[in-house]
This record gives structure tokens, sequence and C-alpha cells, in this order.
């Protein structure tokens, strides 16, 4: 079933808040990743908002879905959701990337609830949501893994050899989500080290593929819903390609290398909030 | 104490005492990276094949898959040789395992010269090295099968990332298990002595304590401490014996940078300096051989040992 036009307003202005806090957290720090929070804000709203179970009062909850960030630099985006669900108030936001603060340049599982596993290192989170899937399968519990995936990290060798077990090992509970926003820190993935084509190689390793606009919550959220489908009658983990702008919002950000990991100074962070309406 | 005619391999100790544990504790389960006919957990996986998951060759992602199932509450054993879980996995030992303090054991077989006949590129001489500076990570090395056991039943029990270094050949059996309480972070005085400190891990133990009866027959009392957990060192046990004696040799199949000797050195350095002799393999890579013949060829021999001991005593002001 489709996102009703009430819920889809709903979730456009939680968007809008996304990137006004991805906007100042990295403002603030003076430092982080803004451009690749950006191309995951609608990824992300559609999961936290119509998608997941979870319970911000009890983060360990046994039936929770689990959500595996494996892209950790995209940190002021996971901070500012995780606040907005509810984890907690959030109103420290901006000591990020400070000395003592929970909010570690990459997500950091012991420092802040809601997150399952401490990423930044690239190529760790598609093995980890192998690993929680076979024990919820084991558990037989009622729930899914999702995964949200960086492109740049389809270059480590670890990330396939995940792919691989995966599809071994069956694991039709597990939904990941590709942000492919085709920039890498170096500049364009397919000039720094060919990843494409993707879906094929996805296929190729026995995953089902589904590709979407990254930037259509419509368009996420189905896909999602199919994969609950697909991946428990055919036996397979399905990935969905959501094809996404790096910087996405901010006009002078989007689909520029700069802004993978530079910080947005006073002037910017004005112009850049204007644009956010 | 007398050593036993009895040789079992600590990876031999490790495999059966899995299959037990597996018995009495459901949230067990072991990943391998198709070395389950080497590092014996392959008991494990025939009798409990929905808990066992083969990795195939891939170590990084064992580890990683290993961390995730923690997070659901399991106890993952991940094995495969020491060279490869330690080595070709160690980021993911770091950050997937240890930087999110999630309860997972590396127990890896096949570390040191002792594999033998494999050669230098499966040797792993680095690993003790490499493995106690992450922080908190636990590192454990039986000396013998009795050790590997109740170590095995004991880092089951203990929450938390723990490397447990086991070997391919067999060694003697030094300790009974009804006399025996092993403790994490216990170092274990198994030879009183006056004259001097012998610090042993791992297969060592066993040449120190013959080292020991060659020195006591030349009238030297030697007393040999098994520091079977490498971190937490046992500070205490070590200052309090070196305290009595003065002086201390270590004794380990490993390189001489980084591994026991400098942690004992390290302990001792900062609270009570004495002469001290790192015996260990000279900061070299191995070769193909029998594992007997490695030992003789890389100075880790009874011999060597108490010659060592002679040295430092001397070296006493």
């Amino acid at each position: 079933m489709s996102l009703s036009e009430e819920k889809l307003t709903e979730l456009k202005e939680i968007t809008k808040d996304l990137r006004r806090s991805i906007l100042k957290m990295t403002h603030a720090a003076a430092s982080g990743h803004p451009g690749g929070s950006l191309s995951a804000v609608e990824i992300l709203t559609v999961l936290y908002f119509s998608i997941l179970k979870y319970d911000p009062q009890n983060p360990n909850w046994q039936e929770r879905d689990r959500m595996i960030i494996s892209k950790g630099h995209s940190t002021p985006l996971v901070y500012s959701i995780l606040a907005k669900a509810g984890y907690y108030r959030g109103d420290d936001l901006l000591t990020f990337r400070q000395l003592g603060s929970p909010y570690q340049g990459h997500i950091d599982r012991l420092k802040v609830p809601g997150i399952e596993t401490s990423t930044g290192s690239l190529g760790h989170g598609t093995s980890f949501a192998v690993g929680a899937a076979l024990g919820c399968r084991m558990d037989k519990l009622n729930n899914r893994i999702y995964l949200l995936q960086s492109d740049g990290e389809l270059q480590e060798g670890s990330t396939w050899e995940a792919i691989m077990s995966a599809s071994h090992y069956n694991l039709g509970n597990l939904t990941a989500i590709l942000d492919r926003n085709r920039i890498q820190l170096d500049g364009w993935t397919e000039e720094t080290m060919t990843l494409e084509p993707i879906a094929k190689r996805f296929e190729a390793f026995g995953w089902h593929v589904l590709e979407v606009d990254g930037h259509d919550m419509n368009q996420i959220h189905d896909a999602i819903l199919k994969t609950h489908e697909i991946g428990p009658r055919e036996n397979k983990p399905c990935i969905i390609i959501a094809h996404t702008v790096k910087g996405k919002g901010v006009s002078f950000m989007e689909d520029n290398v700069k802004w993978h990991g530079v910080a947005p100074n006073d002037e910017e962070l004005k112009m850049a909030l204007r644009e956010i309406e | 104490m007398t050593q036993s005619k009895e040789m079992i391999a600590t990876r031999v100790a490790y495999g059966k005492e899995l299959l037990e544990l597996g018995k009495k504790n459901p949230n067990i389960v072991v990943l391998d990276a198709d070395l389950s006919g080497s590092t014996q957990t392959k008991f494990f996986a025939k009798e409990f094949p929905e808990r066992f998951f083969n990795m195939g060759i891939a170590e990084q992602n064992m580890i990683g898959v290993a961390a995730g199932l923690s997070s659901t509450g399991k106890i993952p054993f991940a094995s495969s040789f020491a060279m490869f879980a330690c080595g070709r996995a160690w980021e993911f030992v770091r950050n997937a395992v240890c930087h999110n303090m999630f309860n997972v054991k590396v127990c890896a077989t096949h570390a040191g010269l002792t594999v033998g006949e494999d050669g230098g590129s499966h040797q792993i001489v680095e690993d003790i090295a490499i493995m106690r500076v992450i922080p908190n990570l636990t590192v454990i090395i039986p000396a013998d099968a009795t050790e590997a056991k109740l170590a095995t039943r004991a880092i089951a029990e203990f929450f938390g990332p723990v490397y447990m270094r086991l070997g391919r050949s067999n060694v003697p059996v030094l300790f009974d298990e009804n006399e025996y309480d092993f403790k994490i972070g216990k170092a274990y005085i198994i030879k009183g002595g006056i004259d001097v400190s012998i610090f042993a891990c791992g297969i060592m133990v066993s040449k120190a304590l013959l080292a020991q009866e060659a020195l006591q027959s030349e009238g030297i009392s030697a007393e040999v401490v098994n520091i079977s957990t490498i971190k937490p060192i046992d500070k205490e046990t070590i200052l309090s014996s070196v305290k009595r004696t003065g002086c201390a040799v270590t004794c380990e199949e490993h390189n001489v940078i980084g591994g026991l000797g400098d942690a004992v050195s390290s302990v001792l350095s900062e609270s009570c300096p004495v002469p001290v002799k790192k015996i260990g393999i000279m900061d070299q890579f191995g070769q193909s051989g029998k594992s007997d013949e490695l030992l003789v060829h890389y100075g880790l021999t009874k011999e060597k040992i108490a010659e060592a001991a002679k040295e430092v005593i001397k070296l006493k002001s």
C-alpha cells in the first residue's frame, strides 16, 4: 500500500527538518559529511517513519527491526533522525564531533541509543547485517533486518564476502538499500573504481534487485514493501538500488565532490538553509 | 609438578570442550572459515549444524558476522588459523568486535612455528603483539590441553571480546583438571624458586619446566610462572615473583618484539626494574619443517632458557 497524501506531507516536513539539522551540525562542528547525509534523507525518513518497528523507550527490544547503518559517516543524518524518532531529545546535537560529545564523527553504539553497530570503517555493515539476520532467524523473531549501504563501500572486498554469504544463507529477512549517490571522497565512483553494473553484480551473487529514485518516498516505500514479500518467498536477500544525488536539497552541494566531507561556513549555511523551505 | 607422557594439542581440547558447551548452552554458535577439520570445530558442526556457520574462505566477513550474531544474544566462537583470524581480519576484530564491545570469542589455532610443514606464510609469530594492543580485548594462551579446556569454558561464561591462541601440534599435558582452578587474568606460579623467574606462555611453559629441572640439577632454583592470560596481565603475580628472584626470563613461541616478553618487561620496567632476557623468535619469519626441528632451529629450547637464566642471574647487581 502506497503512502497516503497526508503521510507523504508529514514525511516531507521531516526531511526538511533533517536537512536543516545536518547543515547546522556540520556547520557547528566545522567538519563532517553533509553530502552523503543529504543523499540518504528520504531513504531513512521512509524507514524510520513508515516501516521500522522500534521502541525508543526500549532500544534493545528483541523483536525490533534492525536498522544497520553501514555508511557510518552519515552521522549528522543518523543522530538527527534518532532524536526525531524519540530515542533522545537531541538538544545537544550541536556538540557533534566535539570532545566528550556522544555524537562521534562516525556512529558509536556505546554512546548513542538506537544504533545497532558502530561503523565508519567501510565494508563492515553488510557482514554485521548477515550476522543479525542469522541470529534473528534462529530466534524465529517476527522482524526484518534493514541495511543502508554506501556505494563507495562496494569497493571493499569484505562487502562482497558478506553479499556472497547473505545469499548462501538464504537471508530472506534482509533488505539492503544502496545509497547510489555516485560520488566518493576522491570523485565520481566510476572514475575512482568502476562499480557498474551494480544490479547485475548483485543478481549474479544471488540477490533480488529493485531500483528506485532515492528521493521519491513513494517509490522507496513501495519497493521496501515488495522486499517483504519477495525475500521470504524466494528465500533471497533483496537490495533496493536507490539512485540519489549527493548533497540533495542544497543546490551548490548537489553532485559536487567537494561536499563529501566538508562543512558549510557561516555564509554557506545561510544560503543552504534558505533553500530548504 | 611432573610432566605427563600424554600429548594433546590445545586445539583438540578446544574442539572437544566446544562440543560440550554446545550441549549445555543453546546460545553458543560457532563460525569457521573452511578450516573446521583443522580448528576442530567440526565436532560442534556435526552435532549442531543449525548453530554452525561455515563462512568459506572469508575471515573478515566471519568476524563481522560473528559481531552481528552477538548483537542478538548469541555467544559466537569464530575459528580459523591465527594467521588469518588475527592477521587478515585484524581490522574487523578491532572495529566490528572490540570497538563495539561485542561478546565474540576469536579462537584461533595453528599459531606460531609449530604449524610445521606449512611454512612461514602460515606461521604467525606476530599475533600476540597485534592482538594485545586492541582495547577491550582479553588475550589468553593455554599452555596445555587441560588449560585449553578450562579456558574455553571460562571465556564462554565471561562477557566481552576474547582472543584465544591455540596450537596445532601435540604438547605435554601439564595440569590435572581436578586440581586446577583456571581464572582469566591470573598468572600461576607452577614451580616455586628463588634465583630467577621464568615467565612462559603456551607451548613454552612445558619447555620452561624442563629448563627448571635442568637448572635445579646445577643448584639453581628457578621459579616458573605460567602467564596464560596475556591481557589483562597479572602484574601482582609477576612483581611478587621478581621481588623474590631479582631477574627474569620470558619464553614465547612468538616474535620477541611485542609479545609476552615485552608485556612482562613493561610491567617490570615500571615497578621493579631487573635484568630480563627474552626467549622467542628473533624478528624473523618461520619456514617449513617439523615442529620440534623448528623449535630447535629458532632457539626455543630448554637449553636456551637455562642459558638465559644463568645470564640474567649474573646480571643481578
